[in-house]
């Protein structure tokens, strides 16, 4: 993607070009995008980013495994928890640690709680951007109430440092349990109002549905991952595909939509916060006693050197597929890592999608695939 | 009260000037409260739809948060851009309220209250509520800007497009009423029922045609935030800016108290005297308008202009030929 240039005089007359960003309303943070547009029509986009480099790719290498923890959250900023927990969960095995049975349970709860949180999040800002501003305070206020859990049990409300190498920073308080339960009775009647209030309005459907139409085709080439693939009728979910962590043991269901439109992208995120909390219930019942962190293990105090050796590791975060390749070379610093952001793949996707829609639509498509740019950028 | 103050004045300076100075006085007053006013309410309505409690802090119940805001946009740099075309960019915000308070002089506030009773009323209204948007291009030509200029064009096309529906339904108003004047419409009601019991498409009609023309949600493509940013207002900043939503609001009360004498029989009522009963009519008809703005999702430009030409006009043009057989036949 390229930087600006000036517009040629050859350009035609009866188009013209409209710098949509990085400062706007709607393109969520500080993503840029050059849009040719013949009246309300896009006739071509050329996103542009790197807005927010922040070369984490690089610290990585300059940092021990403990060190990076902070970073991770900073990626993506909604869903920081599960970040977090994927490369601790990477080193883990690149280093054979092992984990507590209840760590690695605590994990899938809190995880899955972030995963609710920041599709709540994305369905008030969905719904600005098509003009409706009072969901946001809705959702907001119910994701309040998961920040709040999540706050007492790792000490932050947005970028998560809570998972330590073989285990977890503090244990769940006895309390904890019924703290959650109480949280998911609150979201629970939720969908259904939901459903009367967003999916049930006319001017919604209207809006969403058969708008940015992305085909399977399509996700297969630019590598689309998350709710936008299971948008367009993929049953493609990591959890499911390559279970991790303590995944497998728990019953859920992938949620697919096959129209692949804003609309289908909708009621997939929508049902996937239902399966979370199914999730979360069962690993409630399931969760274990004993530490939360390996007995003797190092946690962030010593020097971790995993042996020689790659590794690539996947968790569903809730975007996609995150990636983490982490080369060693033994020492306490990785020789490389690399992380594979689901935005920037479903972002790149768009650019098939958008042209011949109207200005309207653009914002919408771009809503709904729900990029989140500090992780684009990295 | 007001006769006699007339007349105390004509004594001075003339029977004509000092109708023109009492009035243009009365409503520029009471038009700065009414803005002052239903920003607060915006805001009341808005925060008990997001349940929030909306401004408590100035003043009691937060009624002096606006004029709090209103000193801070005083007190604003005004900004004009560079490459702006200078006269026509001033002249806008000027333009876009002139016209509204012609407006509210238009409307009888009682039977035997009004500033500038016409017993043409109802066509000079619609003829100048078309002049809004005229400023409303105005700002977004000369602003250059490409989001002003989307925000301007939308607008144009949006105003001619519901224009219609509700030059429509007034007429049908106007069949059964059998008068233009505002004061014989208001008569009629008196005679009968209102006239939303009689023409109940008509006033839907009405109603939604009001909306799409005061750029409200979910018609507010023109300034649609999340496309355009600020739509034909982007580039306006401090008291400029305040002038639109001076316009806006003040607007939407000239067309809730046109709406109120169309349709919900203008000042009559019991026991409260003639001009609180239009008022009061004419807030519920703006809280409505509220109401739907902080629940509705905006249309899309393209939906906006096929609900108007392909749905609005058709019904407004069957139930005006509906409404002329029937008074015909009745005649």
């Amino acid at each position: 993607m390229s930087t600006s240039t000036p517009t040629p005089a050859t350009e035609p007359l009866d188009t013209y070009t409209l710098n949509m960003g990085p400062q706007h309303p709607s393109t969520h943070g500080v993503l840029r995008l050059k849009l040719t547009m013949r009246g309300e029509r896009v006739v071509a986009v050329e996103p542009v980013i790197g807005y927010a480099h922040r070369a984490h790719e690089k610290m990585a290498e300059n940092r021990t495994y403990a060190q990076f923890l902070p970073n991770t959250s900073r990626q993506d900023y909604l869903s920081g928890l599960i970040y977090n927990v994927a490369w601790v969960e990477a080193v883990e095995k690149l280093a054979g640690i092992a984990v507590p049975e209840r760590a690695l349970v605590a994990r899938v709860i809190l995880s899955e709680f972030n995963r609710i949180s920041s599709h709540l999040l994305w369905i008030g800002a969905m719904l600005l951007d098509l003009g409706a501003a009072t969901p946001f305070l809705y959702t907001f206020d119910d994701r309040e109430a998961i920040t709040l859990l999540l706050e007492s049990v790792t000490g932050s409300r947005l970028t998560y440092c809570t998972a330590r190498f073989g285990g977890l920073s503090r244990d769940l308080d006895p309390d904890f349990p019924r703290r959650a339960r109480e949280v998911l009775a609150r979201l629970k009647p939720r969908w259904d109002e939901f459903e009367g209030l967003i999916e049930d309005n006319v001017i919604f459907r209207e809006r969403a549905r058969g708008v940015g139409v992305l085909t399977v085709a399509q996700c297969r080439a630019w590598g689309v991952t998350g709710p936008t693939l299971r948008g367009s009728g993929v049953a493609y979910d990591i959890r499911k595909a390559e279970p991790y962590g303590a995944y497998a043991r728990f019953a859920f269901d992938i949620p697919t939509r096959p129209e692949g439109d804003v609309l289908a992208r909708y009621l997939v995120r929508v049902a996937e916060m239902r399966q979370s909390v199914r999730i979360i219930e069962q690993a409630l019942d399931a969760l274990p006693g004993g530490a939360i962190l390996t007995e003797g293990s190092i946690g962030v105090r010593k020097r971790l050197k995993p042996p020689v050796g790659t590794l690539y590791y996947t968790v569903e975060s809730a975007r996609g597929a995150y990636g983490i390749l982490i080369v060693s070379e033994g020492g306490t610093e990785p020789y490389r890592a690399k992380f594979r952001t689901p935005s920037y793949a479903n972002l790149a996707a768009l650019q098939d999608v958008m042209p011949g829609t109207m200005i309207a639509d653009l914002v919408a498509i771009l809503g709904s695939v729900d990029v989140v740019i500090p992780e684009i950028d990295r | 009260m007001l006769g006699g103050l007339r007349d105390l004045l004509a004594g001075a300076i003339g029977h004509f000037a000092a109708t023109v100075l009492l009035g243009a006085v009365v409503i520029m007053t009471y038009l700065a409260f009414n803005v002052l006013f239903l920003i607060w309410l915006e805001r009341k309505v808005s925060g008990r739809i997001q349940r929030r409690h909306g401004p408590t802090e100035v003043g009691p119940h937060g009624s002096l948060q606006t004029v709090a805001d209103m000193v801070k946009l005083l007190g604003k740099q005004i900004l004009t851009p560079v490459a702006t075309d200078r006269f026509v960019y001033v002249l806008a915000p000027l333009l876009i309220f002139l016209p509204t308070i012609c407006l509210a002089s238009l409307i009888p506030l009682s039977g035997a209250e009004a500033f500038a009773d016409q017993p043409y009323g109802l066509v000079v209204i619609i003829a100048l509520s078309a002049v809004s948007v005229l400023a409303i291009f105005m700002a977004g030509w000369s602003s250059n800007n490409k989001y002003a200029v989307l925000g301007g064009m939308r607008s144009v096309a949006q105003v001619i497009a519901y224009e219609i529906p509700v030059l429509l339904a007034a007429l049908a108003v106007v069949l059964v009423a059998q008068t233009l004047s505002l004061r014989g419409i208001v008569a009629a009601q008196a005679r009968g029922v209102p006239f939303i019991l009689l023409q109940p498409v008509a006033a839907a009609l009405y109603f939604i045609g009001i909306t799409a023309e005061t750029n409200r949600s979910p018609f507010d493509i023109p300034e649609a935030e999340s496309e355009l940013v600020g739509g034909f207002h982007t580039e306006y900043s401090g008291m400029r800016f305040a002038m639109f939503f001076f316009a806006e609001y003040t607007n939407m009360l000239v067309l809730g108290a046109l709406g109120a004498t169309l349709f919900l029989g203008g000042w009559l009522g019991p026991w409260l005297p003639g001009p609180v009963w239009l008022l009061l009519k004419a807030y519920a008809v703006i809280v409505v308008m509220m109401w739907m703005r902080w629940t509705f999702p905006r249309l899309r430009f393209d939906q906006l202009m096929t609900f108007a030409w392909k749905i609005l006009i058709p019904v407004a043009l069957v139930n005006l030929v509906v409404t002329a057989l029937v008074v015909g036949g009745a005649g």
